[in-house]
């Protein structure tokens, strides 16, 4: 049958349209050299930088949110109340962060002589590769999940797909289910073009300036790093990116927190689901799978791991960024989001804990347009037969209910148990092995790595993984 | 949509195609998933006049020949904003109220 035929391929393609040789990084079943695989493409920060330059990419104005901060410090016990600080990367040429993690790729994909570049995104980072495939003079392909059974589309994706055709891309919409990246493959096979896949060193690489910037944007304003960066977490590249460029600014003790919204109950592959999520991403349907098995992604080894780098992980309510969204657009005059206003929200709620002369810094906003706006997901969720209300946020269902807060002291951002996360990621690296003595010196390393934990508490979790 | 219409050649159109059937679909999904064909939608000029529902060849943004059925001329944009949500339309003023209340 075609399908395995293709998907048996999967190794040879992405060796022909990525140029990473991916067996170089094996160590083991287990473990792969990620710093070697990151540091072989070549390209320092510095070079980044330049190469964003000049696709006008990056260079974003950082905002403080003084109403918002005030606004925090009402609801607040006294001194409490950290200062926001946002980094407006809706400023970029498309609209969103992902410029930067589109402008390697296609740097990269141009310099090596590629034809054309493909992905295969129904969010803003298709609109990111459309516009620096132009930029570049390169074809662009956009394989989006589009539409349901019934032929209804989400209109978010709609709009990402037209802003894909306004850049002279090509849009494939499909259906709902994991079979897109049978079509990926097969056309990357065919086309023979670059993939540029949200998962490669090269598109984790691009985030790290926006790490960078951060530091040095507060820097300058401050005199000093943020006391904590609120990151929007997804497939977990923004995550591994932002924290990257930070460390190497030597922010170190800036505490990354990942917030996603919670879509619990959804499932990501049901065609019955897919018009009830009212968020194309920023949820916990990418942002859990994604933390406890990078290598799930459209890479042989994902270059985006985020249990490397968060230090907490809190999720949020459908209905509580909705009305975050009207609150950044009414009290500070920005319309942006709403997906990416998710760690916005965790930011607000997670200010009312800190101390008035601490910083909190959401590290990313998007662009706002038709399709792409509370009131068109709201307008599809009542058609859907989901109940809008305002109350209380705890009663938010996904898929059921979408309930707004009725005051901002509702807010809470929710805490994920990392130990749990680690636990189902262990549990993937067992049925790779039959006892922990299967395990070498480099495995334990790289999993004490990839986990934040120590060697010691590593062979204490594998031991008792594979006892069960 | 007048199914009875002529689409000269060279008009942009949207084509329609099943690339998988459920039973060559992926054990890894849901069952409501899983019993629905995997389908595609693409964009492209016609290649040559059809009418609507004709099996016909469009030509992609990027060159690429694709065939499938004639589903749309012209095919637009459909997505909006909507109606302006009802339980959002205080929640500015509400906050303006805290911050100016002592």
């Amino acid at each position: 049958m075609q399908y395995d035929e293709i998907m048996n391929k999967k190794n040879i393609i992405m060796k022909k349209s990525l140029g990473i040789d991916y067996d170089k990084y094996k160590i083991s079943s287990i473990a792969f050299n990620y710093e070697e695989m990151m540091a072989d493409t070549g390209y320092s920060l510095e070079d980044i930088k330049n190469i964003q330059k000049e696709t006008a990419v990056g260079n974003t104005p950082l905002v403080e949110l003084k109403h918002l901060t005030e606004l925090v410090r009402k609801i607040s016990s006294p001194g409490k109340g950290a200062r926001i600080f946002l980094k407006d990367e809706s400023a970029n040429p498309s609209g969103s962060f992902k410029d930067r993690r589109a402008s390697l790729s296609i740097h990269q994909a141009k310099s090596k002589g590629y034809k054309g570049v493909m992905a295969a995104t129904s969010g803003n980072y298709g609109a990111a590769v459309a516009s620096q495939a132009a930029k570049k003079g390169l074809d662009c392909i956009i394989i989006q999940e589009a539409f349901d059974s019934k032929g209804i589309a989400q209109p978010e994706i709609t709009e990402k797909a037209r802003a894909c055709e306004a850049y002279g891309a090509e849009v494939l919409r499909c259906s709902v289910g994991p079979e897109l990246f049978f079509l990926f493959l097969k056309i990357l096979d065919e086309t023979n073009f670059f993939n540029a896949s949200l998962y490669t060193p090269y598109s984790i690489l691009g985030i790290e300036t926006l790490g960078a910037e951060i530091a040095d944007d507060l820097y300058t304003k401050e005199g000093r790093f943020p006391d904590v960066v609120v990151i929007t977490h997804a497939g977990g590249g923004n995550v591994t990116g932002t924290a990257r460029g930070l460390l190497k600014r030597n922010a170190d003790k800036t505490k990354i927190i990942g917030a996603s919204v919670d879509l619990a109950g959804l499932h990501m592959a049901s065609d019955t689901d897919f018009n009830r999520k009212s968020f194309t991403t920023g949820h916990t349907g990418f942002g859990i799978p994604f933390a406890v098995w990078p290598d799930r992604a459209d890479v042989v080894y994902n270059a985006a791991r985020p249990l490397r780098y968060l230090e907490e992980y809190v999720t949020v309510t459908q209905g509580e960024v909705f009305y975050m969204t009207q609150a950044l657009a009414e009290l500070e005059g920005m319309e942006r989001g709403p997906a990416g206003n998710t760690s916005l929200t965790a930011a607000f709620a997670l200010a009312r804990q800190m101390d008035q002369q601490e910083i909190i810094l959401v590290q990313e906003t998007e662009y706002t347009g038709a399709g792409k706006h509370p009131t068109a997901q709201l307008n599809l969720a009542k058609k859907m037969g989901i109940k809008i209300k305002r109350g209380n946020p705890q009663d938010n269902i996904p898929g059921k209910q979408i309930v707004f807060p009725e005051h901002p002291s509702q807010i809470k951002a929710e805490p994920v148990d990392l130990e749990k996360l680690r636990l189902s990621y262990f549990k993937k690296v067992a049925k790779n092995i039959s006892k922990s003595e299967d395990l070498t010196n480099a495995d334990f390393s790289f999993l004490s790595k990839d986990t934040r934990l120590d060697k010691i508490k590593v062979k204490e979790i594998m031991d008792a993984v594979l006892k069960e | 949509m007048d199914t009875a219409s002529h689409i000269k050649a060279g008009a942009w159109v949207e084509i329609y195609k099943i690339i998988l059937q459920p039973h060559e679909r992926t054990a890894k999904i849901p069952k409501d998933t899983k019993n629905i064909p995997f389908e595609i939608k693409a964009r492209g000029f016609l290649l040559n006049d059809a009418y609507m529902d004709d099996e016909v060849e469009i030509r992609s943004l990027t060159g690429r020949i694709l065939s499938g059925r004639l589903i749309t001329a012209n095919p637009g944009y459909q997505h909006s904003f909507g109606a302006p949500i009802e339980e959002l339309l205080n929640v500015g003023n509400e906050l303006k109220k805290i911050l100016a209340d002592n």
